[in-house]
């Protein structure tokens, strides 16, 4: 087919697109000046100012430890769903099931946020759990969003899997139970693990469903970083995105190179 | 009316006070009975709440075809990229949707503002400062610099899948390439179309973020709405009315996508 200059033209520019914005945070986070945008040298003040701001430091915390909890309860709970909805192919209320386990991941915030929220407070004058909101109800919100696209990616993994690998196991004797840990589970766990890093960026990441069902004194990153650019610029936020954006793309990374690596060389067409 | 010109003032009235209200909702405050019809009928006499709804639409659609505009030479160049192009271009596109979201919109602030980047290469050139930010082409940018992610994948794994010996038949038929893309490629990639269309309209309806930072006071966006009645107004009942009008609004697209992503896995 003849090639063209158009298709690398539009793809060069698309990815300018992407990108431009992002680098000139990167360079701006750098810069010695408070006008983010004026540059007068290089300096590495506003790092220095990012970590002995107390409130950034422990909103960094809070968040880290709910995206690690949620995306470990995610884990579990969207490899149960990914299971049931590969293994038992028909069941009655598969479509409805399907349905609700992928809806969170386009349903808007607003909704998914204020839809929990109303379901904590009335859970908690129904049987008084969870007290209050806080980080726990955070972690529940996030597992619930994350548990949907920890499923997907595990889904997509199951469903190109070998069964006879498991048919061998249980012949030689293994109940289901063994199977699943020693055979099954080692085979899917690259899918476990990207399943759970994307869940912890996207906990991580989220600012309108933790603003819905956070409490007093819970505030994560998202909620701190929001306040701040509202009300208009801050360099310590630049430094703080240019430190996320190197973590995430370490990450991201990281998770490519595992999953390219556990694919089994198959003949590409 | 007390809520209404809550709505209209700037978004720093709230901005300075990122906690929500924690007060149950018995205690919320209602002007009118918040009981379960007043609320939803309120949404059809209130002319806000129906500007909002048709005003998020709108932003959604047209943010929607934009990006599609934009993400569909880069799928296809992805897609007829040599091999070992392709996983990296494939992963420079899904990056920038693992970076935080808030930051990406922050960044473009950034770019936007009336001393940012582009006014300042703008400037080099002696062209006037153009004024971005808070306006409804911000809102637009930051979709689909946002969403672009979304669009892109679908659209590569259909186009990836289609089998060229079909472009050649078609020239071999004598169709010139626009032809070809109009009458094979273009059909056969409509699956991966809507999945990506609906990936990025649905979101778009209810987004809060890009149009609080990016917006300005006018751009109504039912997300937006929904955010202000129940932080600012504290009316949690009318939030939840809002929110029941969205699913509505938003249940048939997600049907589309359902469809449009069995098609796309199954090809």
């Amino acid at each position: 087919m003849r090639r063209g200059w158009f298709l690398p033209i539009a793809a060069a520019l698309g990815f300018s697109f992407l990108y431009a914005p992002i680098v000139s945070l990167v360079i701006f986070s750098f810069n010695e000046n408070r006008l983010v945008t004026v540059w007068s040298g290089f300096s590495l003040k506003w790092y220095g100012e990012l970590f002995r701001d107390p409130q950034m430091l422990g909103a960094a915390w809070l968040s880290l430890q709910i995206a690690a909890l949620a995306a470990s309860i995610a884990l579990v709970l969207g490899t149960l769903a990914a299971v049931a909805l590969v293994r038992f192919r028909r069941f009655k209320g598969r479509t409805l099931f399907s349905g609700m386990v992928s809806a969170p991941l386009v349903m808007p915030d607003v909704i998914t946020g204020l839809a929990l929220l109303l379901l904590f407070v009335a859970m908690e004058s129904l049987i008084g759990w969870p007290r209050g909101r806080g980080m726990l109800t955070i972690v529940i919100a996030h597992a619930t969003f994350c548990t949907a696209y920890v499923c997907v990616v595990v889904q997509s993994r199951l469903s190109d899997f070998d069964r006879s690998l498991e048919e061998a196991a249980m012949d030689l004797g293994a109940s289901p139970l063994r199977t699943f840990f020693d055979v099954t589970l080692p085979i899917i766990a690259p899918a476990l693990v990207s399943g759970w890093l994307l869940g912890f960026t996207l906990s991580l990441d989220d600012l309108v469903i933790a603003s819905f069902v956070s409490g007093p004194g819970s505030s994560t990153l998202p909620m701190v970083i929001f306040s701040k650019v509202r009300l208009g610029v801050s360099p310590d936020v630049n430094a703080l995105a240019t430190i996320i954006i190197g973590i995430v793309a370490l990450g991201v990374l990281a998770a490519t190179i595992i999953q390219l690596r556990s694919k089994p060389k198959k003949a590409r067409v | 009316m007390p809520w209404s010109s809550a709505f209209r003032s700037p978004p720093s009235s709230s901005a300075a006070r990122p906690i929500p209200p924690f007060s149950p909702p018995k205690t919320a405050p209602c002007s009118s009975p918040c009981t379960f019809p007043t609320t939803f009928i309120r949404l059809f006499t209130d002319n806000l709440y129906v500007a909002a709804y048709l005003s998020s639409i709108r932003i959604a659609a047209i943010a929607t075809i934009i990006t599609l505009i934009v993400g569909y030479p880069m799928a296809y160049a992805i897609a007829r990229a040599p091999d070992r192009w392709r996983n990296i271009l494939l992963m420079l596109v899904i990056l920038p949707f693992f970076t935080s979201f808030l930051l990406r919109v922050y960044a473009l602030t950034g770019f936007m503002r009336g001393n940012g980047v582009i006014n300042q290469v703008l400037g080099l050139f002696g062209v006037q400062p153009l004024v971005m930010m808070q306006t409804d082409f911000a809102v637009y940018v930051g979709i689909v610099y946002t969403y672009l992610p979304f669009m892109i994948l679908p659209l590569y794994t259909t186009l990836v899948k289609l089998d060229t010996s079909l472009f050649e038949a078609s020239a071999d038929l004598g169709a010139k390439p626009l032809r070809t893309f109009l009458s094979v490629t273009l059909p056969l990639s409509l699956p991966g179309i809507i999945a990506g269309s609906m990936l990025v309209f649905i979101p778009a309806i209810g987004e809060f973020v890009i149009p609080s930072l990016l917006g300005g006071p006018e751009t109504l966006m039912i997300g937006r709405v929904l955010w202000d009645e129940f932080f600012t107004n504290a009316n949690w009942p009318r939030a939840a009315a809002v929110a029941m009008a969205m699913l509505l609004v938003v249940v048939v697209p997600i049907m589309l996508l359902q469809r449009a992503q069995g098609a796309v896995v199954e090809k």
